[in-house]
């Protein structure tokens, strides 16, 4: 209800000056990741091993400092296995994370001290904490383990609290099953700041919420991240929020990046048709624009077995005989942009594709 | 919306109401204090329409949506008020009238396909079972019903998905066969409690598709109860918004979308980004948090979060105010200058 606030886009640098962690400057990446794979044995018959889940079949991506990345695609796409692959709670079967610079497991960056840098905040408000904690003692908690005294840790935790919009007094010494699911979300996100991170992993934290109290949250998440100078990695399937919250979007599907370029430019117009397909399917508010045809039919398919060449050419109404025989390459097609699709390369094969300048 | 209520044994016409629900009230016993869910909800539908019940959770969407096929646990709850469908007075249904109406007359789909259907036996043998039972057939009568239900709801290759089990199948698949079951018994009346709210906005636009065209081609009324206003638009022509166990607002969704008149659905509304909303800007929120149901406000429920909220607003439960055709709210400040 208060005045405009200042927009939140773009990765300006943090509020409160530079930060004294940041190692390469605000031109280095705070996140990269190179060729990222999870894969996972899924349950056999009763002899041996079935077949294998590529959850995360080969991802490359980077975060910018201060900005806010949306990943966006259908449940199996590999946005909540890319997220816990960055956390650490699976570990990558191949691929890179560096973090500022530094390669995650070199000597330069243990663990222990990524972990204090990235934090997480997971859909499941009531799962994510402890029942048999209270909020204050779950907020202090990260805090203790990493050192801090008792009394520093309480004092920590009453702050947060604060600054997450719950009066430490009256809230901090309730169980989680006395609180709303909207207050035990700021519960959360008040705990993943409590090792003071520097990106924090949204995983769909406001999917559960009731619209009134996204709001609320969403709010908070933006005054958060510029007070503490935080970058986000905002997981939805809300295209809408994602569109609000992000300065990049990536969407995945099947565990590949079919589309990542600026949050405007994807959602304005899209170049991938999975992109636009998801776009499309989002429930309109306009009784008049109401659809007649679903964009995609089916379900997502399965990442067991993903199909040959493109894969979403089993989807795609676009679909021609190069997209089921080879498989598109993330390129450029605008500034910042990328796509995987045939038809946004020129010289792809595809019939669509734009037409490669002719030698004079 | 006072028609006195009609004898049980017509048949409603066209233009009667399938349904008829008169000051419904659910109260929750057992706790401390009983919880008054649902606090006198009062709505029509025809044959053939479908009607949104929007609110977010505790609003008592579900409840009411459960007390229409008595599926309240009844030790523990208190039902108040008058429910006719189809001619059923369904608060005075005995055992047995209970088994035929519920299926016959009503079926409910849910957001957990896993609640509707057996993990252990075939699907296409379920919804012949249902059959079988309600309409005293051979079972390979239920069967052929059964794969002409499959392909009524367009599940691909229905003769051989016939013989899978629930956990064989992809999400929007269950979903389709949990709408196949329901339907198995030709009801009048669709209940839809969030069938969508755990797919893929893909896969979710799919299902919302089927129920328009199943209200349409089958000539069912379909009630859907969902906290997502889009959902509402896409798959409802008119709109009931919840809020504190009342009806806050009733009228066509196009109107109650466009031109929302109580407060409490202007705030929702508000609240929601669009694809027009700028970027970075504050969101409008609605201040505080639900009522407590246990010790409901003596007047308007959304009377301690509202703006526009006068003395006047905790004196009763203000009355229905028409604001257009067919659209109505309650509150007192509707009419007023605002």
């Amino acid at each position: 209800m208060s005045g405009t606030a200042e927009p939140t886009r773009g990765a300006a640098p943090p509020a409160g000056g530079t930060d004294p962690r940041d190692r390469g400057g605000p031109a280095q990446p705070l996140l990269a990741v190179d060729g990222l794979v999870k894969h996972f044995a899924s349950k056999g018959g009763l002899f041996g091993k079935g077949p294998v889940v590529r959850a995360v079949d080969g991802v490359d991506f980077a975060i910018a400092k201060g900005e806010t990345l949306g990943v966006v695609g259908e449940s199996g796409c590999g946005k909540s296995t890319t997220a816990r692959l960055l956390m650490q709670i699976n570990r990558p079967d191949r691929g890179d994370i560096v973090f500022d610079g530094e390669l995650l497991g070199s000597r330069a960056l243990d663990l222990k001290s990524y972990r204090r840098q990235v934090q997480m905040v997971f859909q499941d408000s009531y799962a994510s904490l402890n029942p048999r904690l209270t909020v204050e003692e779950s907020v202090a908690f990260g805090p203790r383990a990493h050192g801090l005294s008792g009394s520093a840790a309480l004092a920590r935790a009453h702050d947060l609290l604060r600054r997450v919009g719950l009066e430490p007094r009256r809230f901090g010494g309730r169980y989680p099953h006395e609180i709303s699911g909207g207050q035990r979300q700021r519960v959360n996100i008040a705990r993943a700041l409590a090792l003071e991170p520097r990106l924090l992993i949204l995983d769909e934290a406001v999917s559960a919420l009731d619209k009134s109290v996204e709001a609320q949250v969403l709010n908070l998440l933006a005054d958060l991240k510029r007070e503490f100078g935080l970058t986000y990695m905002f997981i939805s399937h809300d295209l809408n929020v994602v569109r609000f919250m992000s300065d990049r979007v990536m969407v995945m599907y099947l565990g590949r990046i079919a589309e990542i370029g600026p949050a405007d430019a994807i959602l304005a117009a899209p170049r991938h048709p999975y992109t636009a397909a998801l776009l499309a399917s989002q429930p309109s508010t306009d009784p008049d624009a109401r659809l007649d045809e679903a964009p995609l039919t089916g379900d997502p398919p399965n990442p067991i077995n993903p199909p040959p060449g493109c894969r979403f050419h089993t989807r795609c109404r676009f679909a021609a005989e190069v997209c089921r025989t080879r498989e598109p390459a993330l390129d450029p097609v605008a500034p910042a942009h990328f796509a995987a699709c045939h038809m946004a390369v020129p010289g792809s094969g595809h019939p669509d594709a734009p037409q490669l300048p002719m030698a004079a | 919306m006072n028609a006195p209520l009609r004898k049980a044994e017509a048949a409603p016409g066209l233009d009667e109401a399938l349904v008829e629900v008169r000051n419904l009230t659910v109260d929750f016993l057992g706790g401390r204090k009983p919880v008054r869910a649902v606090g006198g909800v009062d709505f029509d539908l025809r044959a053939g329409d479908a009607l949104a019940l929007l609110g977010e959770s505790g609003s008592g969407k579900s409840v009411t949506l459960r007390a229409l096929m008595r599926l309240l646990p009844e030790a523990r709850t208190r039902i108040g008020g008058q429910l006719r469908v189809d001619g059923h007075d369904v608060l005075g249904l005995g055992r047995r009238a209970l088994a035929a109406y519920r299926g016959g007359t009503v079926a409910m789909i849910f957001q957990d396909p896993g609640l509707a259907l057996d993990p252990v036996y075939r699907i296409g043998d379920q919804i012949a079972e249902a059959v079988v039972r309600h309409e005293g057939v051979s079972h390979a009568k239920g069967r052929a019903r059964a794969l002409e239900l499959f392909e009524r709801v367009h599940i691909p290759s229905p003769a051989r998905r016939l013989d899978a089990f629930p956990h064989e199948m992809s999400g929007g698949m269950r979903q389709r066969a949990m709408i196949a079951l329901a339907l198995a018994c030709r009801p009048k009346l669709l209940l839809a409690d969030e069938p969508t709210t755990a797919l893929d906005a893909t896969v979710q636009i799919q299902i919302l598709l089927l129920l328009r065209e199943l209200q349409r081609d089958l000539g069912l009324a379909v009630i859907f109860v969902t906290h997502d206003v889009g959902v509402a638009v896409q798959v409802a022509d008119r709109v009931a918004v919840m809020y504190g166990g009342h009806l806050v607002e009733v009228g066509s969704s196009g109107e109650v979308i466009g031109a929302p008149a109580h407060p409490y659905t202007r705030g929702l509304l508000a609240s929601r980004i669009t694809p027009e909303s700028p970027k970075g800007i504050r969101l409008a929120t609605i201040p505080g948090s639900p009522p407590d149901l246990s010790d409901p406000p003596p007047g308007c429920p959304f009377e301690p979060r509202c703006a526009l909220a006068i003395p006047g607003c905790r004196d009763g439960l203000p009355t229905r105010v028409p604001v257009a055709p067919g659209h109505a709210a309650r509150c007192i400040r509707i009419g007023e200058a605002a």
